[in-house]
């Protein structure tokens, strides 16, 4: 049930032949190489399609989403287009007006593009490399679990618990990125665990 | 959702009471279309708005916000006195027939055991009376006063169509009509699906209302049925999955349980996990509860867990009170007691009720760390935007950290939708900038940390320094080898249980699925009821493959559905006592003599023979409640709590606010009003062209809907002088709203008893930051309290009071 062709192909083949076929149809053969030339290809024959799933409602419907350049081949890659998978049960390539809008999600431009660090009583951010900001969060931490985990309640019995710091969970991350996260927060026995299923 | 989307084609009958799915899962309505088109199914909407999805209703009636408790316990009413009960599904697989003790009572809106100190009830009444054989004891032909079927009907004998009217302030013949739409499909050849949503879920007694339809579905033979069910639409694309991933104060993924400090150690733990069967013969599959915890403590700590150390029970942490939410984080936090917080992709300023409180809590803070592909209000909490965001920069000491995050068309892994299907999705872009993917950003923050506790020592580095990191790059590990954790991996060599000669899966290999796990410390496993999904087939979440068979709507082979595949909860239910379907027209599964066969993957055991062991095998009784025993804090039945801020009292105890055994802080409860002060009902909803506050950073989105608004009636408007278009203000005891008056037809006041009650309606998309015009959202008015159960905050019912206000007038 899957296409075997694949769209990039069929849409290549099929531009080509139009070209080829009407020009040669109206007895311009000899002009066909200036022509197509200068024919501008199908915007969407020259990306690469991902398939995925909308990140919004939990309908989770198809999308394909076409890329200018290839990922898997080790390109940058950069988002043109998206629709509906035909393909997919659940939305038979339809899309809903957030998900018909997802690109401008992709590259809105409030998108962020650069750590930055707000200082204490600051107006402004100003920009900070990973390098710092993650030492900075792991020496906080650090000094914060030291300072206030909770190794045992009165009674003796071993709690290991650490309230004073606290993890927010998402609600679009993938269930990967859960578990590791998972493994981080849990490993160093923060207990203000929470996702978006909450609210 | 018990069954899926694509199973929703199915059905007779659909309900859409707690949600507007037309509007906020629009691509998964298309299967209700699909329904009424082809199967002539009909819609029903109750709501307190004329929604999108009214709108195709074929019959809607409206109903008071917070109420809904009282129109379905008066339905369940309506169908024992009509007859209108699917007999032989409510014997054989509800706990109907079991006797519950002489104690047990309800009087005055309240159950038996109630403590107004605590503000907790002694539940040891709400349970079964257990024979000398160790069994429940059962009356079969439902005629024992003390068995669950002979309470349920006393219990639900006060709810009537007249106190429906009286309390919902829905017409008595809308409700009739509705009943008698339902009561067709008592039929075992009918059948109705239930979709709801945050409408239902975002009240201080939310899990009770869903209990109220889930015990409506039970009673119609609904549950385990093709184009039945009860269907929770969840609102975001994984919440269900970071759920089911234990993401959550209390849980360890799998729905198991962070222990608290009455369980010191660990065999007092699984002492209180034995799920012993209280019918015989019963499956009481929980009762495999050490396999699962056991594979999961392997799959945290590896060789640091053993039988010796109790599987490294002790990092654990134990819990002190039964959890610590978001709501007592930011109770915790306003009090000056936390230090740290961490957001990745989630903005509470906008999320969290009371909005002053929490910019008051997050100005406390020490650090905040922000991890989102947006610019958060939370992130810019700080930031002066004016009316809608007037702080005192230069006094909030909290320093931020805003650290760019990759989304969805970035990043490989597995989303798993309201139907619990896993589906794997593949990058297709690089993250803008220095944006980072998030399993990069968690794996950074752990090395780090650990580093630190390497050089210098500290406070009980073990469960850090041994947690299992054996990634082939340290640095990122791959959504491949994070899912493969969560499959579970033999650790030794496993072998049958019951032919201990046969090599079932070898050292290393991928585990086949749950059925594997064992409690000896050879198998390691993050999440069981994920189990299957990485096997040695290779990634079965990854499967495109959309044929089919029979059109039955359940697409076996398209990515991977939780449990073992299973595309129906409680599939068994759907045949009956001799394993014959209910609909012959719409089988599920059948018993052939030998084994069950048929379109799905049956939940019992394949060769247990229909009359011995019960659909509902995760429980102990092996058939479903309708009674729940001592396992919700707020009643075994639900019974009908007005919302903590009301404009009518209780019916059954006019003293009791709210939920009587909901959590409230004291600077909370100072917070809520009384219907003299703030006289106006008001609900929050979303709208079908935006996507919480995301899409306002979308152009086109935000071009669609670029402005906020309430909604209010035109009785309302011309009581209060408002024009259509003007502005109004809105305010609440805890904080106010400027906003364009939407003035429509699509909410009327409701007559309850004497009062007439008007509603408001505050859509919730817009905020500070994006492509949209700035401006507020339903958490700057709503109350600081959650449901009893799971701490939910209550945005769908609460009172505000308004007035026009200045400002340019458009239409």
């Amino acid at each position: 049930m899957n296409i075997d062709l694949s769209r990039r192909g069929f849409l290549k083949l099929a531009g080509a032949g139009v070209a080829a076929t009407s020009l040669g149809a109206m007895g311009f053969g000899g002009a066909e190489a200036a022509e197509q030339a200068h024919v501008r290809a199908f915007k969407l024959a020259s990306t690469t399609e991902t398939r995925n799933t909308c990140p919004y409602c939990s309908v989770a419907c198809g999308i394909i989403i076409y890329s200018d350049g290839d990922l898997k081949a080790g390109e940058e890659a950069k988002v043109v287009h998206i629709e509906g998978d035909a393909d997919h049960p659940t939305n038979r390539g339809t899309l809903c007006p957030k998900g018909a809008a997802l690109k401008d999600f992709v590259n809105a431009e409030t998108r962020l593009t650069t750590p930055r660090i707000r200082r204490p009583g600051a107006a402004s951010f100003e920009e900070i490399s990973w390098e710092e900001a993650l030492d900075k969060i792991a020496r906080a931490l650090k000094d914060d679990r030291d300072a206030n985990m909770v190794l045992t309640n009165d009674d003796g019995v071993p709690v290991n618990r650490w309230t004073t710091t606290g993890y927010l969970a998402a609600s679009a991350t993938t269930n990967e990125t859960a578990w590791l996260t998972y493994k981080v927060v849990r490993s160093m026995g923060i207990v203000g665990f929470d996702n978006q299923a909450r609210v | 959702m018990t069954n899926s989307w694509t199973d929703i084609k199915n059905t007779d009958l659909v309900v859409v009471m707690g949600g507007n799915a037309a509007e906020a899962h629009p691509c998964g309505f298309k299967w209700v279309t699909e329904a009424k088109a082809t199967r002539g199914a009909r819609l029903i909407v109750v709501d307190p708005r004329f929604t999108r999805t009214a709108s195709v209703a074929d019959y809607y009636a409206p109903i008071r916000p917070g109420s809904d408790i009282v129109f379905l316990m008066a339905m369940i009413n309506w169908l024992i006195q009509n007859d209108k009960v699917q007999w032989d599904y409510v014997k054989n697989f509800t706990n109907a027939p079991l006797i519950v003790k002489d104690e047990y009572g309800w009087s005055d809106g309240l159950f038996t055991g109630y403590d107004p100190e605590k503000r907790d009830y002694d539940k040891s009444s709400w349970d079964y009376v257990i024979g000398e054989d160790g069994f429940a004891a059962v009356d079969m032909a439902l005629e024992h006063p003390r068995c669950v079927w002979s309470l349920l009907k006393e219990h639900v004998s006060r709810y009537t169509p007249e106190l429906v009217e009286e309390v919902c302030g829905t017409p008595r013949d809308r409700f009739l009509k509705i009943a008698e739409m339902i009561g067709e499909c008592s039929a075992p050849d009918k059948t109705m699906t239930s979709m709801y949503a945050l409408g239902w879920t975002q009240h201080s007694k939310g899990a009770q209302n869903i209990r109220g339809m889930a015990m409506l579905q039970l009673i119609l033979g609904n549950i385990g049925v093709r184009g039945g069910g009860m269907n929770a639409l969840r609102g975001h694309s994984n919440i269900q999955g970071l759920t089911d991933i234990g993401l959550m104060s209390n849980l360890i993924p799998g729905y198991l349980n962070i222990p608290t400090e009455k369980e010191p150690d660990w065999q007092t733990y699984m002492s209180s996990r034995s799920f012993k069967p209280l019918r015989p013969g019963q499956t009481s599959y929980w009762q495999n509860y050490p396999k699962f915890m056991v594979s999961f403590m392997k799959a945290m700590w590896g060789d640091a867990a053993t039988a010796e150390n109790d599987w490294a029970y002790h990092y654990l942490p134990k819990l002190d009170v039964p959890t610590y939410d978001i709501l007592r984080m930011f109770e915790l936090m306003n009090a000056g007691q936390v230090n740290l917080y961490f957001c990745q992709g989630f903005n509470p300023l906008l999320s969290f009720p009371n909005r002053a409180k929490v910019t008051e809590a997050l100005s406390k803070l020490k650090l905040l760390v922000v991890m989102d592909p947006l610019e958060t209000e939370t992130a810019h909490f700080w930031e002066n935007h004016g009316e809608h965001n007037d702080v005192d920069t230069a006094s909030i000491q909290t320093e931020v950290l805003e650290l760019p995050s990759s989304c969805f068309a970035e990043d490989d892994g597995a989303l798993v939708n309201s139907g619990r299907w896993l589906q794997w999705h593949w990058s297709a872009a690089t993250p803008p900038g220095q944006a980072r993917h998030d399993t990069w950003i968690m794996a950074q923050i752990f090395l780090r940390v650990k580093k630190l506790y390497q050089e210098e020592g500290g406070v009980f580095p073990d469960p850090i320094l041994n947690l299992t990191w054996n990634y082939a790059d340290p640095d990122e590990p791959s959504p491949e080898e994070l899912a493969k954790e969560m499959n579970g991996r033999a650790l030794e060599d496993v072998y049958d249980t019951a032919d201990p000669t046969k090599l079932l899966t070898a050292r290393g290999k991928q585990l086949l699925n749950f059925s594997q796990y064992r409690d000896d410390g050879s198998t390691m496993g993050a999440c069981w009821i994920y189990s299957g999904c990485w096997n040695e087939d290779g990634n079965n979440m990854a499967r495109r493959d959309n044929a089919d068979p029979d059109e039955t709507g359940a697409y076996p082979n398209w990515t991977f559905s939780w449990p073992l595949n299973r595309r129906i909860l409680y599939n068994r239910a759907s045949a009956d006592m001799q394993g014959r379907p209910w609909d012959p027209s719409r089988k599920l599964l059948e018993w052939d003599g030998e084994k069950w066969t048929g379109y799905d993957v049956p939940d019992i055991a394949p060769t247990a023979k229909p009359g011995d062991v019960g659909p509902f095998i995760m429980n102990q009784e092996g058939v479903s409640r309708l009674f729940t025993r001592g396992m919700m804090r707020d009643g075994p039945f639900p019974t009908h709590m007005e919302p903590f801020e009301s404009p009518i009292a209780n019916v059954f105890n006019p003293q009791m606010r709210g939920n009587p055994v909901a959590r409230v802080f004291a600077s909370d409860a100072e917070q809520f009003a009384t219907s003299e002060e703030f006289p106006i009902a008001a609900t929050s909803y979303r709208l079908t062209e935006h996507f919480h506050y995301w899409t306002k950073h979308n152009r086109i989105n935000a071009a669609l809907q670029p402005e906020f608004f309430v909604e209010i009636s035109e009785e309302l408007a011309a009581e209060k002088g408002i024009r259509r278009g003007g502005w109004v203000r809105v305010w609440s005891k805890r904080g106010e709203v400027k906003a364009k008056a939407l003035v429509t037809g699509r909410l009327k006041p409701m007559q309850c008893g004497d009062k007439l009650v008007h509603v408001i309606g505050i859509p919730l998309h817009w905020g500070f930051m994006g492509a949209a015009r700035k401006g507020f959202g339903p958490n700057s008015l709503t109350p600081f309290v959650g449901d009893a159960n799971v701490e939910t905050p209550e945005f769908k019912a609460f009172l505000v009071n308004i007035e026009p206000a200045t400002g340019e007038a458009v239409s």
